[in-house]
Parts: C-alpha cells; sequence; structure tokens
C-alpha cells in the first residue's frame, strides 16, 4: 500500500475552514486512501469537517498532508490542489 | 414606549407581535442506560441525523431555486458535518463509555467541539460556530421528537425576536409569515443581513438587548430602514408608521408602473437616475427598481472584517461581476474610503480623536500606493467587462487629484506593458464633498471628466456639524443656504468646463429637494434604490422651467427653515401625495 505525503501552505484568505474545508473534506471522500492533515502536533482525519476545523490551519498555515491507500498518490495530488489553489467558482 | 438601536440590515417598516425565537435551550433529560440499550440509542442518533439532513437539503433547493447557488452553498458545512464520521465515532464511544441518553452525549460532545471554536482569535473560523450551534440545535430537536419551530409556517405573520439568526434560519422564512426579524448580533454584511435584503424581509441586526427588552407577544415596529425598533407603541407613533408603509406600498406600486420609464421632465429634459450600492449582491434590486446604473459602487466591503488585504483577482472579480450586470448602463466605483466611521481591520488603524477629518479615503490610498494600485489594477482590468467609471473621494487639492492621477498613469503604462487590456477612455471623476474642494470645483473640473457631490459630508463639514451626534442633529441641514450655493456652484464650474456633474449624497433622493436640485441642473441624481421611484415621480410631473424658477427662488431665501418651506410647498403645487407622506 502506497504511502505518501506532502508539506504544503495554505493559500485560501480564509484558511483551511469555511469553504475550502467543505471542498477538502468532500474530495477526501471520493478516495479509499485514508487521509490525515497534520498541523504542528495536531493530526486529524482528512474526512472529518470537525477535524479539519479544530486545526485551525490559517491562511499561510504549514500543513502537511498524509494520504494512504490504493489511491494514495492521486488523493494527494488532488488534495494539494484544493489547498493551493483557488477554488472552482460556486457550483463548482 | 421603548425606541432599541440597531445596525439596519434591510429596509422597510413593519409592525405586529413578536415571536421570540429560539431563546431557550431544549430542555435535557439526563437517562442512565444499559449496555444493550447502546445500540437503540445509536439508532436514535442515525435516525435524528438522517431528519436532519432532509431538513437541511430540503432549505438548500429552496434556497437554490429562490436566490442561487450562492446562498445554498452556505450549507454545505452543515452536511458535512452531518455525515462527519469522526464525530459519530465520538459520540458512540460517549455513549459506550459513559452510558447517557444520546441527546446529552450529544450535546457534550458538540458544546466541547464549540467551546474550541469559540476561543479562536480567527474570524471565520468564529462564523463557523455558528452553522455547527445550527445543526447541534437541529439534532437535538430532531432527537427530541419536537416539530421544529418552521418560521415558514406561523399561524399568523409575526416579527421574529432572536439573538441571532443562522442562514439557514433566515432562509425559511416566507415574505408571507414573517414581517420583519430583529436579532441582538450581527452586521450589515453578515449573511443574515443579505439574505434578508434579498428576501425583502426589513431587518434589523445588532440592536444587543432585543431579546431581553422585549417580551413575547409584545407588539413592536420594525424601522429596517433606520434601524430602530419601536416596542410597545404610542398610538401617534402607531399612526405615523402606518402612514409610512401605506405610502411605501403606494411607492412600490408606483415603481412598477414607472420602472420602465425614463427619468425627464414633461417637456422632455432628462437626468440620469443610478442607485448606490455596497455590495454585488444588491445589484438584482438596483435593477428591479428601475436604476439606470450605479452611481456609487461602495467599495469598502472588500477590506471590511478580515485579517488580510483583498488581493486583485479577487477585487477585479468583484467589479467586473458588478459591472457585466449592469452594462450597458454604467457602474461607477468610488476607490476605497476607508477611516472614519469605517475600520480597516487589516491594518488595524489607530483611532483618531477626530476621524471624519482624518487619515481617510483619498489621503489614505495616496499613503499607501502598494494597496491603491492594487484597487486600480483590478478596476482598470474590469473596465473591459462593462460600462466602468471611477471616482475619487475626499479630494481636497488639486495636488491629491495630480498624485492620484500620476499613479493611475503608472498603473495604465504598467498594464500596457504586461498587454492587459483595459478601457483607455474610462472617464475618471472627483467627489466634490470638501469645503475647499467646492470653493476650486472650477479648477478641479478641469482635470476630471465628472464631478459627484457627496453631500453627507459637504453638510456635514460646511456646517460643523457632526452627523452622529443628537444633540446638534438640528443643525444638519441640507437646506442651509450656503448649502444650496456650494452646489449650485459645483454644478455651474461642471458645467462650465463642459463637463457632467452628479451628486450621491442621501440630499439626490429627498422629493423636495429634487425640485431644487433639477432646476440647478444636475445631471445624475444617486441614491438609494428605495428612494428612486420617488424622485422620478417629481421629475415626471414637472416642467423643466418650473423647476428653475423654484431653483431661483430659493436661492433668494435667507434660512434653510424658509428654503424648506418653500421647496414643499413647491411640492405641493406638483405631486401633492408625496408631501402628505413627508
Amino acid at each position: 500500500m502506497p504511502q505518501v505525503q506532502r508539506t504544503i501552505s495554505v493559500f485560501h484568505r480564509q484558511g483551511l475552514h469555511a469553504r475550502p474545508a467543505a471542498v477538502f473534506v468532500q474530495v477526501a471522500k471520493r478516495f479509499a486512501s485514508h487521509v490525515k492533515v497534520k498541523k504542528g502536533r495536531k493530526i486529524v482525519d482528512g474526512k472529518s469537517i470537525m477535524g479539519l476545523l479544530t486545526l485551525a490551519a490559517n491562511r499561510g498555515a504549514r500543513v502537511v498532508i498524509l494520504t494512504d491507500g490504493e489511491d494514495a498518490e492521486q488523493a494527494l495530488e488532488q488534495l494539494s490542489a484544493v489547498v493551493t489553489q483557488p477554488l472552482p467558482e460556486s457550483g463548482g | 414606549m421603548i425606541t432599541l438601536k440597531g445596525v439596519p440590515a434591510a429596509p422597510g417598516v413593519a409592525m405586529g407581535k413578536s415571536l421570540l425565537y429560539d431563546v431557550e435551550e431544549p430542555i435535557l433529560q439526563r437517562r442512565t442506560i444499559t449496555e444493550d440499550q447502546v445500540p437503540t440509542e445509536v439508532l436514535r442518533l442515525e435516525e435524528a441525523l438522517i431528519l436532519t439532513r432532509h431538513q437541511i437539503v430540503g432549505i438548500q433547493k429552496r434556497l437554490l431555486e429562490d436566490l442561487g447557488a450562492e446562498h445554498a452553498e452556505i450549507f454545505n458545512a452543515h452536511l458535512l458535518v452531518l455525515e462527519d464520521q469522526s464525530l459519530r465515532e465520538e459520540i458512540i464511544n460517549g455513549l459506550k463509555t459513559q452510558r447517557l441518553n444520546v441527546e446529552v452525549i450529544f450535546n457534550d460532545v458538540l458544546r466541547r467541539h464549540l467551546k474550541v471554536f469559540a476561543r479562536t482569535e480567527d474570524e471565520y473560523l468564529r462564523e463557523r460556530t455558528a452553522d455547527i450551534e445550527d445543526v447541534r440545535k437541529r439534532v437535538l430537536r430532531n432527537l427530541l421528537g419536537k416539530q421544529p419551530t418552521l418560521i415558514g409556517h406561523l399561524n399568523q405573520p409575526m416579527i421574529i425576536i432572536s439573538h441571532d439568526l443562522s442562514p439557514s434560519e433566515t432562509a425559511q422564512m416566507l415574505r408571507s409569515a414573517v414581517l420583519a426579524f430583529v436579532t441582538d448580533i450581527g452586521g450589515r454584511t453578515s449573511h443574515t443581513a443579505i439574505m434578508a435584503k434579498s428576501l425583502e424581509i426589513p431587518a434589523v441586526v445588532g440592536s444587543v438587548e432585543a431579546t431581553k427588552r422585549i417580551r413575547k407577544g409584545e407588539f413592536v415596529i420594525v424601522d429596517g430602514t433606520r434601524g430602530e425598533v419601536i416596542v410597545d407603541p404610542d398610538p401617534p407613533t402607531i399612526k405615523r408608521y402606518q402612514l409610512e408603509q401605506r405610502r411605501n406600498q403606494d411607492l412600490s406600486r408606483q415603481l412598477q408602473n414607472l420602472k420602465d420609464l425614463k427619468a425627464e421632465t414633461l417637456d422632455r429634459h432628462p437626468v440620469v437616475l443610478s442607485a448606490n450600492i455596497e455590495l454585488p449582491e444588491e445589484v438584482p434590486s438596483v435593477l428591479a427598481h428601475g436604476a439606470m446604473g450605479v452611481g456609487l459602487f461602495r467599495t469598502e466591503f472588500l477590506y471590511l472584517n478580515r485579517h488580510d488585504m483583498p488581493n486583485e483577482d479577487e477585487q477585479f472579480q468583484a467589479y467586473k461581476t458588478v459591472a457585466e450586470q449592469v452594462k450597458p448602463q454604467p457602474v461607477i466605483i468610488r476607490t476605497m474610503d476607508l477611516g472614519g466611521d469605517k475600520f480597516l481591520s487589516p491594518l488595524h488603524m489607530a483611532s483618531e480623536m477626530n476621524p471624519f477629518m482624518g487619515w481617510r479615503a483619498i489621503r489614505f490610498s495616496l499613503a499607501r500606493p502598494d494597496i491603491f494600485r492594487t484597487q486600480l489594477r483590478a478596476i482598470l482590468r474590469a473596465s473591459v467587462h462593462g460600462n466602468l467609471k471611477m471616482m475619487y473621494p475626499m479630494i481636497s487639492g488639486l495636488e491629491e487629484l495630480h498624485r492620484a492621477t500620476e499613479i493611475l498613469n503608472e498603473v495604465r503604462q504598467e498594464l500596457s506593458r504586461e498587454g492587459v487590456p483595459f478601457a483607455e477612455q474610462m472617464e475618471v471623476g472627483a467627489m466634490i464633498e470638501v469645503p475647499s474642494a467646492a470653493m476650486i470645483c472650477d479648477l478641479i473640473a478641469k482635470e476630471v471628466d465628472f464631478m459627484s457631490i457627496g453631500t453627507n459630508d459637504l453638510i456635514q463639514y460646511s456646517l460643523a456639524v457632526d452627523r452622529v451626534n443628537e444633540k446638534i442633529a438640528y443643525l444638519y441641514e441640507p437646506t442651509h443656504p450656503a448649502i444650496l450655493r456650494l452646489v449650485k456652484r459645483i454644478i455651474d464650474a461642471g458645467h462650465d468646463a463642459k463637463i457632467w456633474v452628479g451628486m450621491c449624497g442621501e440630499m439626490a433622493g429627498e422629493p423636495p429637494l429634487t425640485l431644487l436640485l433639477l432646476g440647478m441642473g444636475l445631471d445624475e441624481f444617486s441614491t438609494s434604490p428605495v428612494q428612486l421611484p420617488l424622485v422620478k415621480r417629481v421629475i415626471r410631473s414637472v416642467e423643466y422651467s418650473f423647476a428653475k424658477s423654484v431653483c431661483e427662488r430659493a436661492m433668494q431665501l435667507k434660512t434653510g427653515k424658509e428654503v424648506e418651506t418653500f421647496l414643499l410647498a413647491s411640492l405641493k403645487q406638483v405631486a401633492p401625495d408625496l408631501v402628505e407622506a413627508a
């Protein structure tokens, strides 16, 4: 089982909460892999909105995304994009 | 009778019985359970979650139809909380270890999370707690088998008084069932306020003690235009507001009739009637009120209530959205007017003794060219997507105008070099709201494409009257001969220089003054959308020559009171119904 991780900075001005967090969870759920997000010493389930919110990852915060499972590579790729790039327009 | 002050969130007047919404916490019975009862409790939880989900999806669907995707999206976070596996596990664990009924466990777990979120410094995250709080209440109600107080299904239309209303609660309101609402907390740009505006339900938010001062079933008047709540009003007050309500109703009827008619006098002298807006979301309502464009697009919303500065793209998107919706009609963007009563959060501006005369508007922009440039770039880029114009607030002398033009030209060159398209002939104007600028308006007029008179500040500065101080409010007189002379002077100077002159203060929306301003030759009236039909009505009722003679006469009067009386009498001649209401 592949296990990959990447350290990135949060791009969104709202931080990794509000809509970006919701999108993150929605994307994470599309994959079979386990998704964890780490900030400092805190580590949470990337498929849990409550978990992500407790991270309080503001704009510019460094977070580590860890994925573990069949589709780990793909999951990491897409989730990194959610954190580092502008979100698609509403409705998308 | 008491009057509570708040923030005017959505205009209009309503009166009726109050309903205190959800002020009390549901009472939870604490019950111990045996080990074999755990699965039953888990099942109850699952059922409540599914039911809640149905309810929220239902609201979302309605919102999508009524208000569009953007509002509906607010509820995605709600749904994710309901689906949250780790939250569910936490609750199931609690059931197993603590052996208490699921209501209590669920409540404890959510409360614990909410506490963590509430402690954070982060404003956005703190706002999220409202969503989770909403989910908590809904699930609890469903667990307790209580019918949720569906605001949409009240027996009789009522006025909702609540500590706070979540967007989901606001969304459930039907205009037929809810007369108005009042909340203790919230601001003008909160989601709830924006939604109230879209739904056209009068609302006052941030009224601090509303839920404490108003009793259940008490008769209240909500004045969403002025931001006041009158509890247990006396008969004369009720009468006064009934008149206003009737006037508003007549008005909206007239509005329907007037909407597509031109703003011109009986002898076809045309003027431009446009609207002032604060948020891009207001555009549809502005167009529905028959505005011929946006005469003042305030850009402060972009900078308020946040930690960082809005970047160029974000601003560009906002300007573009408005330009596209309004085109081919013009949109006049006012560059940032921060300072004064508007606090710029990202920069933590120092509080000043005299903020209205302090570091704000163009003074601030010129001191922070980095921030100013970003805004200019965004405006220029958006200029190809519609009919955009731009103006600088609070110009007090030519140097400021020169410096601003210099920066604008640099930004233009920069964009050209980058190959970014922009409208090269975009009109650039100056707001005339400082007496010094009014005195040298002939010089300013030679260097701009238009001038827009900002009367709120012009009056306050010229008459040395603090708008916010109630003790001297009587001195704030738009009809003061000094103001008349200044305004006339500005319009004449503009016309001498062959440019158009507009007005974007409240003065532009007052029917008795419409005759006077029309007679002075004002080219553009920009006002809040609700005043538009009134102004149009006055303009369409007179000959241009009549307005001119009213102006001539008014200019000879000696006091503000005399002018006011004369203007009311003149208005009565042409539109008696408007005077009775005023």
